[in-house]
C-alpha cells in the first residue's frame, strides 16, 4: 500500500464571483521513501492540492471531495482533532517563503520546541535538545546558541533550513515542500535541494516537491505530476517526462527552460495565460494555448490515459502517439544538439 | 541603547521648547482685556497699568518667555542630610494671573482627577475593544461582526459631549443608577464622598463616556490587525505544525497583531493626560481639561502654560515608556 494515495481529489472554493475549481479530479500516489514532483504554472492547483491534503484550506468556503488515504486513513473525512495530530507529526510541510513563514516575535528555538511539544509529551529541555539536534542536521552552525536567535537574524537560506528542521523535528513519514527554493538565490537553491535529498536518505521520509522549476524535478523526483488548470496533464516516472514527454504543455515547459549553451535572445515561451478557473475553457483546458489544437480538443476533455507501451506513463491529450513521439524526439534532438 | 535614549531626550527637549513657545506666541496674538480682569472691573487706568507691570506683561514677549522657561528649568540643588547631592529642575510654573494661586498647586490637585479618568478609561476601552475586535476578525461578515461594526461606527461618529449628555440623562437622571457630577477622592474620605468605592461609583459614567470613542477606534484597529495577522504565512506554519486554533490565536496571531495597539496606547494615554476637556466638563470633574478650559476663558496664561507643559511632559514620557516596552516585546527592535 502506498503511503499516500490520492483519488479524484477536488477542491472548490466558493467566492463572490462563483465557484473556483482549484483542483479538479487529481489522483496520484506516493510510496514510502520516494519523491513526487508536482510541476505547473502559478495557479495550476499544485499548492492547493497539498494544502487540501494537509487540511489547511479555510474550512468555511471550501468544498472538497474525493479521498486522500494516508497510511490507509482518509484525511479528507478525518476530524480536526485527528488532523492536528497528524499535521506536523506524521506529515509536515515546508512553505515557499522562508522570510514570512517563521513567526518574527518568537525565537526559532521556541518555534521548534513548540513543534515538538505539540506532539510529544516531553520536557522543554528534551524538546530543546531535539530542536538543536535538528538544527545541526540542517547545517545551522553553532546551533545550540543560534536557537535563541530570532528569524530576522537569519538569512533566507538559513531560515529555510530552520523551516526544514521544524518540519522534520517529529520525524514525519511525508514531507510536503511547497516551492522550497523559489524565494532563494540560485546557489542557496542547490544547497537546500541537496539538503532535502540527504535528509530524505537519513530519515526515510516520502517527499512531495511542488515546483515550477523542472531542474528541481529532474534532480530530486522519482515521479512527476504535470498539472495544468487544476487537472493532471501528464504523469510519469521522471526519466520518461524528460526523455519522452507526451503532452504539448510538457513540451512547452521543457522548451522554456533557460540554457547556458545557446545564444537565444529570448526564452521560448508558451503563448497566452493560464485560464481562469472560474470559467475554464471547454474541452481540453490547454487548447487555447496549444499549437497542435484540433477541433476535437475544443469539445472533448481528454481523459488521463496510459500510453500504449507504458502503463506507468499517463497523459491527457487527443494527439495520436505517432505525432507525439515525433514531436518529443524533435524536442529531445534540439536539446541534445544544444548540449553537444 | 544609551545613545538612543540620549537622542530621544534631546528631541524631547526641542519638542518641549517648540510647543511652549508656540503656545506663548498664540496667547499674545489673541486680544484680551487681562488688565481689567486682574485689577478689577471698576479699576482706574493707573491701577490697571500697575497690575500689568506687576505681572510683567509690559515686557517684550521673549523676555517673558525666557523668565517662564528659567523658572521652570533652573537647576536647584537637592540636599541629602544637608549636603547637595544632585540638581533637579526648579519646575515652578508661576502663579495664576487672575487668582494668584501657584499653578503647581492647581496642576497637582487636577492631575489625579484626569489620571483617574484616563487610566480607568483605558481599562474600560480595552475591555470593550479587545473582545469586539478579536471576535469580529475571527468571524468576518457574521452577524456578530456586522453588529459590532455598527456600534463602532456609532462610537466613532457620535461626539463625546452628546454621548456624555445622553448617558447623564438616561443612567444618571432617569434611571438614577450613577451620580452625574463631581469627583470623589480615592484616598481621602471627606464625609460621604471619598474612598475607592465612591471614587469608582462617581467615575463610572465619565469612564464610559471617555472610553466609547477610543473603544470604537481600537476595536476597528484590532479587528483589522487580527484579520491581517490571520493571513500571515507564519500562522499557516503554526497550523501546519498541528497547533490547536486557540494556541495559534494566542501565541502567533495576537502577539503580532497587538504590537501596533501598544504604540497607540502610549500616544493616547499621553494625550489624554493633557485633559479630557469634554468628559470633564460634562461631569463637572475638576481635572486638567476643566482647568484649561477655564484658564483659556479667563486668558490666564500661566495656567494654560502649566497644563500645556504637563501634557507635553506626559506625552513625551509615555512615548518613551512605550518605546522601551517595545524593545522588550518586539525582538526585531531589540537589537537594531
Amino acid at each position: 500500500m502506498a503511503l499516500l494515495e490520492v483519488n479524484d481529489l477536488k477542491t472548490y472554493f466558493q467566492t463572490d464571483d462563483g465557484i473556483v475549481k482549484a483542483v479538479d479530479g487529481v489522483s496520484f500516489s506516493v510510496e514510502k521513501g520516494k519523491t513526487l514532483g508536482i510541476v505547473g504554472e502559478s495557479g495550476s492547483g499544485k499548492s492547493v492540492t497539498c494544502l487540501t491534503i494537509m487540511g489547511l484550506n479555510a474550512a468555511k468556503n471550501t468544498i472538497t471531495s474525493g479521498e486522500a488515504l494516508f497510511n490507509g486513513e482518509n484525511l479528507l473525512t478525518a476530524g480536526t482533532r485527528r488532523l492536528r495530530e497528524i499535521r506536523g507529526n506524521d506529515m509536515a510541510m515546508i512553505f515557499q517563503d522562508p522570510m514570512t513563514s517563521l513567526n518574527p516575535v518568537h525565537s526559532i528555538g521556541t518555534q521548534l520546541i513548540e513543534a515538538v511539544q505539540l506532539h510529544k509529551d516531553v520536557s522543554k529541555k528534551t524538546a530543546r535538545a531535539r530542536a538543536v539536534e535538528l538544527l545541526k542536521a540542517v547545517g545551522i552552525p553553532r546551533a545550540d546558541r543560534r536557537a535563541d536567535d530570532y528569524p530576522h537574524q537569519f538569512s533566507g537560506g538559513m531560515r529555510q533550513r530552520v523551516m526544514i528542521a521544524m518540519a522534520l523535528v517529529n520525524d514525519p513519514d511525508l514531507l510536503i515542500a511547497d516551492e522550497p527554493t523559489t524565494a532563494l538565490d540560485v546557489t542557496t537553491q542547490a544547497q537546500i535541494m541537496t539538503l532535502i535529498k540527504r535528509l530524505q536518505e537519513n530519515f526515510g521520509s516520502a517527499i512531495i516537491v511542488i515546483t515550477h522549476d523542472l531542474g528541481v524535478v529532474a534532480e530530486s523526483a522519482d515521479d512527476v505530476l504535470v498539472m495544468y488548470a487544476a487537472e493532471v496533464a501528464e504523469q510519469a516516472p521522471v526519466e520518461k517526462v524528460f526523455s519522452r514527454p507526451h503532452h504539448p504543455y510538457t513540451w512547452g515547459l521543457l522548451g522554456s527552460l533557460p540554457r547556458l549553451d545557446t545564444d537565444l535572445e529570448r526564452l521560448v515561451q508558451i503563448p497566452g495565460q493560464p485560464p481562469s478557473l472560474l470559467r475554464p475553457p471547454s474541452g481540453c483546458r490547454f487548447h487555447p494555448r496549444c499549437p497542435y489544437v484540433m477541433d476535437k480538443c475544443k469539445q472533448i476533455d481528454p481523459p488521463l490515459t496510459p500510453i500504449s507501451d507504458d502503463p506507468a506513463h499517463l497523459q491527457a491529450c487527443h494527439l495520436d502517439e505517432e505525432t507525439k513521439d515525433r514531436e518529443a524526439a524533435k524536442l529531445l534532438e534540439v536539446t541534445m544538439a544544444q548540449a553537444s | 541603547m544609551v545613545r538612543y535614549l540620549i537622542r530621544r531626550v534631546l528631541w524631547a527637549c526641542v519638542l518641549f521648547i517648540v510647543v511652549t513657545l508656540v503656545t506663548y506666541v498664540i496667547f499674545y496674538l489673541v486680544p484680551n482685556d487681562l488688565a481689567a480682569k486682574v485689577a478689577g472691573q471698576g479699576s482706574s487706568q493707573a491701577q490697571r497699568a500697575r497690575a500689568i507691570h506687576y505681572l510683567g506683561l509690559d515686557r517684550p514677549v521673549y523676555v517673558q518667555y525666557e523668565k517662564f522657561l528659567w523658572r521652570l528649568v533652573k537647576p536647584v540643588p537637592v540636599h541629602v542630610a544637608g549636603v547637595p547631592v544632585f540638581v533637579r529642575p526648579n519646575a515652578d510654573l508661576g502663579r495664576s494671573f487672575v487668582r494668584a494661586t501657584p499653578v503647581n498647586d492647581l496642576i497637582k490637585s487636577a492631575a489625579p482627577v484626569t489620571a483617574s479618568l484616563v487610566f480607568g478609561g483605558v481599562i474600560v476601552w480595552l475591555l470593550m475593544a479587545l473582545p469586539i475586535g478579536i471576535l469580529s476578525a475571527l468571524r468576518p461578515r457574521s452577524t456578530l461582526d456586522r453588529t459590532s461594526m455598527t456600534f463602532v461606527l456609532i462610537g466613532i461618529s457620535a461626539h463625546p459631549i452628546w454621548i456624555g449628555l445622553i448617558f447623564a440623562y438616561v443612567f444618571g437622571f432617569k434611571l438614577g443608577w450613577f451620580p452625574i457630577s463631581n469627583y470623589c477622592d480615592f484616598f481621602n474620605a471627606d464625609g460621604a464622598c471619598g474612598g475607592p468605592v465612591q471614587w469608582a461609583y462617581h467615575m463610572v459614567l465619565p469612564w464610559l463616556t471617555y472610553a466609547i470613542l477610543f473603544a470604537a477606534l481600537y476595536a476597528r484597529m484590532i479587528r483589522a490587525n487580527v484579520m491581517e495577522a490571520l493571513t500571515e504565512d507564519y500562522v499557516r506554519t503554526a497550523r501546519a505544525k498541528g497547533a490547536p486554533e486557540a494556541r495559534v490565536l494566542r501565541s502567533h496571531v495576537l502577539r503580532n497583531a497587538l504590537l501596533p495597539v501598544v504604540t497607540m496606547l502610549g500616544m493616547d494615554i499621553g494625550i489624554g493626560l493633557g485633559g479630557a476637556i469634554f468628559t470633564e466638563t460634562i461631569y463637572n470633574l475638576p481635572g486638567l481639561g476643566k482647568l484649561l478650559l477655564r484658564a483659556i476663558g479667563e486668558t490666564d496664561l500661566p495656567i494654560v502654560m502649566g497644563v500645556v507643559v504637563f501634557a507635553t511632559f506626559a506625552i513625551i514620557v509615555f512615548n518613551l515608556l512605550i518605546d522601551l516596552l517595545y524593545a522588550w516585546i518586539d525582538p526585531r527592535i531589540r537589537l537594531s
